[in-house]
């Protein structure tokens, strides 16, 4: 499986998991759906750029950094938009994306299949 | 007149013991160490102004059997070009008629000095796996080394690897002249033996022979095998045995058979018992104690049938996967996988802190 795809299926299932959480919160309850199926897209795109980076650059350090920016810009973009009631999540929505992020970023650079180099 | 001091009169003597080079390229340094056949000289090659470490028979040899058998060394590590393997440079004969060759002067240490008990282990096998690889290598061209010991292996400035002094080796290895014996020929003898061919016939292969010379058991006893002991047929398995040896003294800073003044220790070298590395340190993983017992059991049969497959084993060990030296509990499963994905384990652990964490904050 390559970078990028592994990112992108690692990043859907934990986006759904991490949307899933939104359960805890009972007043979240009406707009469940909504979430889980955002939460689900953030993390598609989140892995996928995640795992180009990793094709891209051989490095743990890298991958981390990355993962972590990556997952914290989104989960801005996502937190920036406010509920029925006009309020934020900022610490909830942020700080949870930017270790999604973290371990996308983490896995991408262990796993995965590298493409093949073209030899001479 | 003054009198010479023991110092210079030693001095004087070492001159004279040193082998006459006129007519070589070389001019002698000074003397590096002395093996059972000849001595070994820090040498200077003029003609590429380098250092050189040059060979050199020293005990009398008025049959110019050991002649032979220097030349025929020198003839087959010359063919064993690999990274891991000391490559010869020159060979021939003095004005005397001795017979010399040179080989790559490796400045560094031994194995044997290199470990130290502070020395971290994944080191260690690094360079262990590297030595299993020329090993290898070597089987594949078929010969067996047959005195594989720390003090045989050098370790470069450079962490380079070289396995040295294959001396007892050419004893195993080719029964004719080297020059005129071509991998089939020496193929069909083998097999005309019914023995394996490691490597399969396009890499070469080797003809097992008793392990004797003139009735001689060749070998380093702490680190020998029981069939080389016994004197029996050995064949590239004994050179398992010895790579198990020499791992058994990286875990435990100590030779498989150290104690010789026991009346018992002959007899233990012969039934190769050996005290488990353990019992020397309870710190040694279990999953190594299982490969190394597995690479020195007595029976070559129950041994790692190729150096590959114990490379395997250290390769695994050392990425943290299963070995096949071992079978571990549920338990160990799950502890070798949460030491090998720490850092992710630890993330969802971070992550599922934080959610509860936040739960309980909203919930204030």
């Amino acid at each position: 499986m390559s970078k990028p795809v592994l990112g992108l299926i690692l990043g859907a299932v934990l986006g759904a998991l991490d949307g899933l959480t939104a359960l805890f919160y009972p007043e979240t309850a009406p707009q469940i759906v909504g979430i889980v199926i955002g939460s689900t897209v953030k993390g598609v795109i989140a892995g996928v750029i995640i795992g180009f980076v990793a094709r891209k650059y051989q490095s743990l350090p890298i991958g981390i950094a990355v993962g972590l920016a990556v997952g914290l810009i989104l989960a801005y973009l996502v937190a920036m938009m406010p509920d029925e009631q006009g309020n934020h999540y900022y610490v909830e929505i942020m700080i949870p994306g930017a270790l999604v992020g973290l371990i996308l970023g983490y896995v991408t650079q262990r796993y995965g299949r590298l493409p093949a180099r073209a030899g001479h | 007149m003054s009198a010479l001091s023991d110092d210079h009169l030693g001095s004087l003597r070492g001159l004279l013991d040193y082998p006459d080079l006129t007519g070589t390229r070389y001019e002698i340094r000074r003397k590096l160490a002395v093996g059972g056949m000849g001595s070994v000289y820090l040498a200077h090659d003029r003609a590429l102004d380098r250092n050189v470490a040059l060979k050199v028979l020293t005990i009398p040899d008025l049959s110019g059997e050991r002649a032979a058998r220097m030349m025929r060394e020198a003839h087959v590590v010359a063919r064993l070009e690999h990274p891991g393997i000391v490559p010869i440079h020159d060979v021939g004969r003095l004005s005397d008629g001795r017979v010399y060759y040179t080989m790559k002067y490796v400045e560094g240490a031994t194995l044997e000095q290199f470990r130290q008990p502070e020395t971290p282990l994944p080191d260690l096998l690094r360079l262990f796996q590297r030595v299993c690889e020329a090993v290898e290598f070597a089987h594949s061209r078929g010969v067996i080394h047959r005195d594989l010991k720390p003090a045989n292996i050098m370790v470069g400035p450079f962490g380079e690897v070289l396995v040295m002094d294959w001396g007892i080796a050419l004893a195993a290895t080719l029964t004719r002249d080297p020059a005129t014996t071509t991998p089939d020929s020496r193929s069909e003898r083998a097999s005309e033996a019914g023995h394996p061919v490691p490597g399969g016939e396009s890499a070469g292969s080797y003809v097992p022979t008793p392990n004797t010379a003139a009735g001689t058991i060749l070998g380093t006893p702490a680190y020998m095998s029981p069939e080389q002991a016994r004197g029996e047929t050995v064949d590239h398995r004994c050179d398992i045995h010895g790579l198990g040896a020499i791992l058994y003294f990286l875990l435990t800073g100590r030779a498989p058979f150290e104690v010789f003044d026991s009346p018992a220790s002959p007899d233990r070298i012969r039934k190769g018992e050996v005290t488990p590395p353990r019992t020397h340190d309870r710190r040694i993983p279990r999953r190594l104690e299982a490969i190394c017992l597995k690479a020195i059991a007595p029976s070559p049969d129950d041994r790692y049938q190729s150096a590959r497959h114990f490379t395997d084993d250290i390769v695994a060990y050392l990425d943290g996967l299963p070995v096949s030296a071992y079978r571990e509990t549920p338990w160990e499963v799950a502890l070798r996988w949460f030491s090998r994905n720490r850092f992710i384990v630890f993330i969802v652990v971070a992550y599922m802190v934080v959610r509860f964490l936040l739960l309980l904050w909203r919930g204030i």
